[in-house]
């Protein structure tokens, strides 16, 4: 089976970065809504990981499905490889 | 509902074959302080707590279930190649005899997952001190396995997974502060 | 400034059998002292924050076994 190049795993650590931001930023929220300056930051990255995950999906396939992601035809949200198996 | 992304949270690297490691990481996989454990014990909760912590808890519940997937990578990664001869030398045999390659949810000796592991008292305190003492233990069970290991690559893993426990624990301790608060004034900077 | 460890010295008996470990410790990380965390704290950059495991850089407290702590001559 053929192997994903290099940049699938430079392009996937750019979106794990900005996602884990996201996540610590999430739980810092959920105790500290009224942070006006979090919430802006927030938002900053959340435009930025929508841009990242369709680079990412126009080159590599899906991220998400059920529709949360477009699909090639034939569909491929189902292609190897799995997050484990890279 | 839950929708899966088809990514690992953190990069995960695993230098060499080495299932040994492999029976050591399964104990945050099917543990008691486990990354299960973790995600079932705070999803289960937040039903019955007060509406300013539903939302933490369930942020870090889901958080809980990427954890789970990248300790299953590592373990997958480990044992993936290994043959019966090499798990048996280390000390996988009884694990191979019942479950063959499988990742099962149990603890480094091979004792099953139980849901006495994880508690609801349905009182929003008693379940924060839970959820506080979780996360302590859970930090320490990763600086145990970062004591077993010697693989770099993996400790750079476990020391990702380590700190999010010390984040998880931060949260829930701003938690219990939110419930002791009068009424619901809000917090002022 | 708080350490983020701390250690003792057990009771060392003449009759112990194994070679006694004069010092003992244990982590004492960040967030027990923390409170409530104020707002506007120090962060790392997206790239950092992946590696550190969280993008605020008070809570940051990695944790090294002593193999490693050789290899790199990090002090505890």
């Amino acid at each position: 089976m053929n192997q994903v190049p290099t940049e699938y795993y430079q392009v996937l650590e750019q979106l794990q970065m900005v996602d884990f931001v996201l996540v610590d930023l999430t739980l810092y929220l959920d105790t500290h809504p009224d942070d006006l300056e979090a919430i802006k930051q927030f938002n900053h990255y959340t435009k930025e990981r929508k841009q990242l995950k369709k680079a990412f999906e126009s080159q590599f396939g899906p991220l998400l499905q059920y529709g949360n992601s477009y699909s090639a035809y034939p569909w491929n949200w189902a292609d190897c490889p799995w997050p484990w198996q890279l | 509902m839950w929708i899966y992304e088809k990514k690992l949270q953190y990069p995960v690297r695993v230098g060499k074959c080495n299932p040994a490691l492999a029976k050591y990481l399964i104990e945050q996989y099917g543990g008691a302080d486990g990354e299960l454990a973790a995600a079932l014990r705070y999803l289960n909760q937040r039903y019955t707590l007060p509406n300013k912590v539903i939302g933490l808890l369930t942020d870090i519940g889901t958080e809980e279930f990427a954890h789970l997937e990248i300790i299953a990578t590592m373990v997958y990664k480990l044992t993936k190649d290994a043959t019966p001869e090499q798990l048996k030398e280390a000390g996988l045999g009884d694990h191979y005899a019942n479950h063959g390659q499988g990742i099962f949810y149990h603890n480094a000796s091979g004792v099953p997952w139980t849901a006495a592991y994880i508690a609801a008292k349905g009182d929003p305190i008693a379940d924060l001190y839970e959820d506080i003492a979780a996360e302590e233990k859970a930090r320490a069970t990763y600086q145990n396995l970062i004591n077993l290991s010697d693989d770099p690559d993996i400790n750079d893993t476990l020391r990702f997974l380590r700190e999010r426990e010390i984040i998880h624990a931060q949260r829930f301790r701003e938690a219990v502060e939110l419930l002791k608060e009068d009424r619901d004034q809000k917090k002022v900077f | 400034m708080n350490t983020h460890h701390k250690t003792y010295n057990p009771y060392v008996s003449p009759f112990d059998p194994c070679p006694p470990i004069q010092v003992k410790t244990y982590s004492t990380p960040p967030h027990l002292y923390m409170g409530y965390q104020p707002p506007n704290l120090q962060q790392f950059t997206p790239s950092e924050a992946l590696r550190a495991g969280t993008i605020w850089k008070a809570f940051y407290d990695p944790y090294y076994n002593t193999l490693e702590m050789a290899k790199e001559g990090i002090q505890t």
